[in-house]
């Protein structure tokens, strides 16, 4: 039984991550995402972490893909142009990719971890569940979760002030919002007169 | 179920997200790329928290998603605010940051 819900997790984890490389619809993307997230969360409960996999479902699934899909709705999913600077990216790459999973699966594979090759300790119920992470959280922790915690305050401000609407019409932020939205136009059509000309100075 | 097979599974999600970010350009499906990653991490993460049977590991994967989730708040501003600029969103044009 265990297994079976192995594979049936692995399969869909595996699939939506593929899905989420060659769907070229963003939107589709996000939502193979979003199977991948729940076989995860599979995945975890077979490990018997049930905190992990409700906060993987909760946190991800939940809040992190609700995100995505405002973005992707406001910025629209357009196609990705055929334009490639590298040559033969579209090859190269996948070839990396495997080269990565070879090089990972020979470190697994020969390492000298003996516990590897088992299912892992007999653990008692209450391995995983809400109450020891808490107090693991909040007792052991407590350092790493108040900075975690700190990091997320200073996500959220970044975010605002990234993505703040800055209006052109009021008084005192005219000045401001004029520079900030003027400045990468000129910075973006100075640097290319420049090497010419600094470049026939010394010729 | 072996411990391996998680593990092993972990580094095949892990390799299909890096293949993710190599090939493609819109800046939100690497994002998502990332997200791969970083899940791969966490099921790698709790594999070993299990094979020692310790669940300090599970804390470790939680920090990991906050950390995600900063990342993601941080990454879908910066694409908002690009977008506002009416600048391209693809990284190959975004390139002036290149030296």
């Amino acid at each position: 039984m265990e297994a079976v819900l192995f594979f049936i997790a692995a399969i869909g984890a595996l699939g939506g991550a593929i899905g989420v490389v060659a769907l070229r619809n963003p939107f589709y993307s996000v939502l193979a995402l979003i199977v991948h997230l729940f076989s995860l969360a599979v995945l975890f409960l077979l490990l018997s972490s049930a905190f992990v996999a409700a906060a993987q479902v909760v946190v991800y699934a939940g809040a992190v893909m609700v995100l995505y899909v405002f973005v992707v709705a406001y910025v629209g999913g357009g196609e990705e142009s055929a334009w490639e600077p590298i040559p033969g990216q579209q090859f190269i790459a996948p070839l990396l990719g495997v080269a990565i999973f070879v090089e990972l699966a020979i470190a697994v594979l020969s390492s000298a971890l003996l516990a590897l090759g088992t299912d892992g300790p007999a653990v008692k119920a209450g391995f995983g569940d809400p109450a020891a992470i808490g107090h693991l959280l909040l007792e052991k922790f407590l350092v790493p979760f108040e900075a975690s915690s700190i990091l997320l305050l200073l996500a959220a401000v970044g975010a605002i002030v990234l993505a703040a609407r800055r209006e052109p019409s009021r008084g005192v932020g005219r000045g401001s919002s004029e520079h900030s939205s003027e400045a990468p136009a000129e910075r973006s059509e100075d640097p290319r007169p420049t090497p010419s000309h600094a470049g026939g100075v010394p010729s | 179920m072996n411990i391996e097979w998680y593990v092993v599974l972990s580094s095949l999600l892990f390799a299909v997200g890096a293949m993710g970010i190599l090939i493609r350009r819109s800046p939100v499906v690497i994002l998502l790329c990332l997200e791969l990653m970083l899940n791969a991490g966490n099921l790698a993460l709790v594999a070993f928290s299990r094979m020692v049977g310790n669940q300090q590991g599970q804390v470790f994967a939680i920090v990991v998603m906050v950390v995600a989730a900063c990342e993601v708040v941080v990454g879908l501003g910066l694409i908002v605010a690009i977008f506002r600029r009416k600048l391209p969103l693809d990284v190959d044009e975004l390139r002036e940051l290149r030296g």
